[in-house]
């Protein structure tokens, strides 16, 4: 069936354009554009001064990311949303097929010695944060990679989702006022005793002294350090890939199979009284039913564990641990946190380079973004022309623009009130969520489980179940759309 | 732009969701297909792609037939008939 409708499909669209030469198709010739243009930008980059790979290895690694996102549709609001909400375990089979594959590789740039890899601290912080963002996700229809490949196929709506998670976690951060009231006594006192310089005022606004009154105070770790498994292989394939990553995932995909898939499996398959192999048969029919998803899984995680060991890589070139060292040697000083540092997590990474450009924005109009932890201390806020992960989210769009102008998927779409509305405060949630999570479903899923980092299995549990919970209330929301007509929906 | 579910003929309904992003496409889908009797044929016009996806996977789950399917810029028309 599905063959047939893809033939359907290729048939349709191949009858409309196999008399035409490929550069014949407006859809490849923007797409030609968009790599013409980044190119000649590396080249100009490069020109200006050589140090500028650094930023040019986010700029085209958030290409890579965003031709395969697209490709594969990779949206982890989806692997939780559509189980929920469809019955569909397809991108959470995709994600998973990723989360192993990108284990293996990031324990081989640990091997290599140029992982770039912070482990976060385990709290209940990560698991109230994560259901905040995964509750939000279900109404911005993506999360925050996928929210970013879906503007690359021109959805504004989208765009709009990207817009209000970067103001959001800027406001959130350097909110102060009536929140802080909401704030423990305990982490006002332990915030004071940091010793933090006066200009960062960490005793006011809630977020200074939610970091630095209770994150800071909590540990975190790779699982090769708390099993005592420090042997240069073991402790990163047997300990953080294995046990951290590989395991986990297959259990789960198991569970997907059991609740999701079998049903349906063994009725096409006309199975009556399975055995082990037609049980192992439909496991693996669960992973290929969605040929592109899988690819997309394999390749971004091949991806990520590159662009680990590139950056790894030119730290050790210029000798520096954070590209802000890079840019003060480079004179571009303007924007860098008290530290000379920039946010700079050498991996793949979404929501802090948006918040950045949030605060930014604010900066411009003159609100004071800087005295804070997250900002002035840590992450500063560069311009946006020279903020390397930022362009990798910029990246992210072009990438997903290209392969989405060349399927012939790309269209501009104009979100409707309802989903503008859904846009602009889903996107508020997740970027609350992501900011009191210490990351999103990739900075706090996706590239701490793959790094036998056990907080991010935190992380998948709360979006999780906040994702059950928005499609429990975007159910009542449908129903509450169709009234009490007997053919509305 | 609002969704629009209308019946078209004696066997056959009209699903348009054009415009609207995840999750609606499949959720909205999921909801005509359970107001069709069998052997009832909905046609299902959407522009997002991802969507796509998870509708493919829920007719095959659900045994319904997916009997034409047409991409053009973006924009799909596809028929699914309720098993």
């Amino acid at each position: 069936m599905a063959n047939d409708a893809k033939a359907a499909t290729a048939g349709a669209v191949g009858s409309a354009v196999a008399d035409r030469a490929w550069y014949g198709h407006k859809g490849n010739l923007y797409a030609m554009i968009i790599v013409a243009l980044v190119a000649l930008g590396s080249v100009w980059a490069l020109a200006l001064d050589s140090r500028w790979i650094y930023l040019l290895v986010y700029v085209w690694f958030g290409l890579g990311y965003g031709i395969f996102l697209q490709y594969g549709r990779f949206c982890m609001a989806s692997a939780v949303r559509d189980l929920f909400a469809v019955g569909v375990p397809r991108m959470a089979v995709g994600m998973l097929i990723a989360v192993m594959l990108f284990s293996l590789t990031a324990a081989a740039v640990q091997v290599l010695g140029v992982n770039t890899f912070h482990p976060h601290p385990m709290g209940w912080h990560i698991l109230i944060g994560a259901l905040i963002f995964g509750f939000g996700i279900v109404f911005t229809g993506g999360c925050a990679s996928g929210s970013l490949y879906k503007t690359g196929e021109g959805n504004l709506g989208s765009l709009l989702v990207v817009i209000s998670i970067s103001f959001s976690q800027a406001i959130y951060v350097a909110q102060s006022g009536w929140l802080d009231k909401l704030v423990p006594a305990a982490w006002t006192s332990s915030a004071a005793e940091k010793m933090m310089p006066e200009e960062l005022s960490v005793t006011e606004g809630w977020f200074d002294q939610f970091v630095a009154g209770y994150v800071w105070d909590l540990q975190g770790g790779q699982l090769a350090g708390q099993l005592g498994i420090d042997g240069m292989f073991t402790g990163p394939f047997i300990a953080n890939a294995l046990l951290g990553a590989i395991i986990p995932s297959l259990l789960l995909m198991l569970y997907l199979y059991h609740s999701a898939f079998k049903k349906g499996y063994l009725r096409r398959a006309k199975i009556d009284a399975p055995r082990l192999g037609d049980h192992l048969r439909g496991i693996w029919a669960m992973v290929t039913s969605s040929r592109n998803t899988a690819i997309a899984g394999l390749c971004l995680g091949l991806l990520a564990g590159g662009h680990m060991w590139a950056t790894g890589e030119l730290r050790e070139k210029y000798e520096i641990f954070n590209f802000g060292e890079l840019l003060a040697e480079m004179e571009y000083t303007d924007g860098l946190s008290m530290q000379d540092t920039v946010f700079d997590p050498g991996y793949w990474y979404i929501t802090t380079q948006e918040a950045q450009w949030g605060a930014w924005a604010m900066d411009k109009v003159g609100i004071e973004m800087t005295d804070n932890i997250f900002f002035g201390l840590e992450n500063g806020i560069p311009n946006p022309i020279i903020n390397a992960p930022g362009w990798m989210s910029i990246g992210i769009i072009f990438g997903a623009a290209i392969i989405a102008l060349s399927r012939r998927e790309f269209k501009w779409k104009v979100p409707s009130l309802e989903t503008a509305m859904f846009a602009i405060i889903g996107g508020a949630l997740m970027g609350l969520g992501a900011r009191i999570a210490m990351g999103c479903n990739i900075g706090a899923f996706f590239a701490t489980v793959t790094n036998g980092d056990l907080s991010g299995w935190v992380f998948l549990a709360g979006m999780a179940a906040g994702g059950w919970l928005g499609v429990k209330a975007f159910n009542m929301w449908m129903e509450w759309r169709a009234g009490d007509d007997d053919l509305a929906l | 732009m609002a969704v629009k579910f209308e019946k078209v003929g004696d066997h056959d309904f009209l699903l348009d969701v054009t415009g609207y992003v995840c999750p609606h496409p499949q959720m909205y889908t999921k909801k005509a297909m359970g107001k069709l009797a069998s052997g009832d044929v909905l046609t299902l016009l959407f522009d997002n792609p991802s969507s796509g996806e998870s509708i493919v996977a829920m007719c095959e789950s659900e045994g319904n037939e997916l009997i034409e399917k047409t991409n053009e810029d973006g924009a799909s028309k596809w028929l699914i008939r309720k098993a």
